[in-house]
């Protein structure tokens, strides 16, 4: 299935939960926060988060900054 | 003389330096340059996560989160709607519910929209967020920060990285008579005696990022930067003399 990550398409397989996708692109969940379709996914739910067809997810952190 | 700790909404510092982590060359000198400023906050932004970056790569992982507190900005936000929606990505991050926000209103002077820069205030307020709100000297708008709640009102001293120093003490000084929160000079310092102007107006403290991490040397300015904020502070507290036309000889005049 396709989702959009940080505005690029990837593939991924179905039954994919946010917690796998995330190990699948080598991000450390502990370092980031995750927006899926506009709406924020609290890190306890990232485990049980299945994702769909066409989802729209933004993957934030902290970079440097004044 | 003893100094108060310095409290902004339930948190509390004794530092009254508060130092941003971009444009260092790297995260080592970097986190050499937070240490020597001695700051206790420090700022980093919110942007998209690098897809592929290795743990080790990350600002977090040269960052002890015992020792500082984490103040995440919402730069590069030229709306409320975006700066509100960065805030809660930041709050989500699970570390604290500081926000230092700007709303933005053009690329080249990065002055603050005042009004978006109210709008968010009071969205974020009514959310729960800690506000420390980026704005300019005015001092009407700085006064209506303060009253749709923001925790501190951080005035630029002059525009973001241009380290022109304060460029109106007149307005700092009347943003200090008529608020009561915390006011923080934020922004525009280029050097150290920058830093000691601010703090011997009377601001509770000073933001500062590219006059450090844009100085040849960093770490040696950033502990410039610490002895500027503690010696302005200190000259705040004590209550300078005041500054007058004629001579007042500092020795006796008697005769022999």
């Amino acid at each position: 299935m396709q989702i959009t990550v940080n505005g690029n398409n990837r593939e991924f397989s179905t039954e994919t939960s946010l917690s796998e996708l995330l190990k699948s692109i080598d991000i450390d969940e502990r370092y980031v926060a995750v927006e899926l379709n506009r709406k924020i996914v609290p890190r306890s739910q990232f485990s049980e988060k299945l994702l769909m067809e066409n989802d729209i997810l933004e993957i934030v952190t902290f970079v440097g900054g004044g | 003389m003893t100094d108060t700790v310095l409290k902004l909404g339930k948190y509390e510092f004794k530092s009254r330096l508060f130092v941003g982590t971009g444009k260092y060359q790297t995260l080592e000198l970097m986190k050499e340059a937070l240490e020597a400023s001695g700051a206790e906050v420090i700022t980093v932004a919110v942007r998209r996560a690098n897809i592929g970056c290795k743990p080790g790569e990350s600002l977090l992982d040269y960052i002890d989160k015992d020792k500082y507190t984490i103040l995440p900005n919402t730069a590069g936000c030229y709306s409320a709607d975006e700066a509100v929606r960065t805030a809660f990505l930041a709050r989500e991050m699970g570390i604290s519910d500081l926000i230092k926000l700007e709303v933005l209103g053009d690329k080249n002077t990065l002055l603050p929209d005042p009004v978006g820069t109210l709008e968010a205030t009071e969205t974020l307020v009514k959310e729960g967020f800690t506000v420390l709100v980026y704005t300019s000297d005015d001092p009407i708008i700085a006064k209506r920060l303060e009253d749709a709640g923001a925790t501190s009102v951080m005035p630029a001293g002059a525009p973001i990285g241009s380290g022109q120093g304060i460029l109106n003490p007149n307005n700092i000084r009347i943003i200090l008579e008529t608020l009561s929160v915390p006011v923080i000079v934020d922004a525009g310092v280029g050097t150290a005696s920058d830093v000691t102007a601010a703090m011997e107006l009377g601001c509770v403290g000073v933001l500062l990022n590219t006059g450090i991490a844009g100085a040849k040397d960093p770490v040696q300015m950033a502990r410039a930067m610490k002895l500027a904020c503690e010696s302005g502070r200190l000259a705040y507290l004590s209550g300078r003399i005041p500054k007058k036309l004629y001579a007042n000889a500092s020795s006796p005049l008697k005769d022999f």
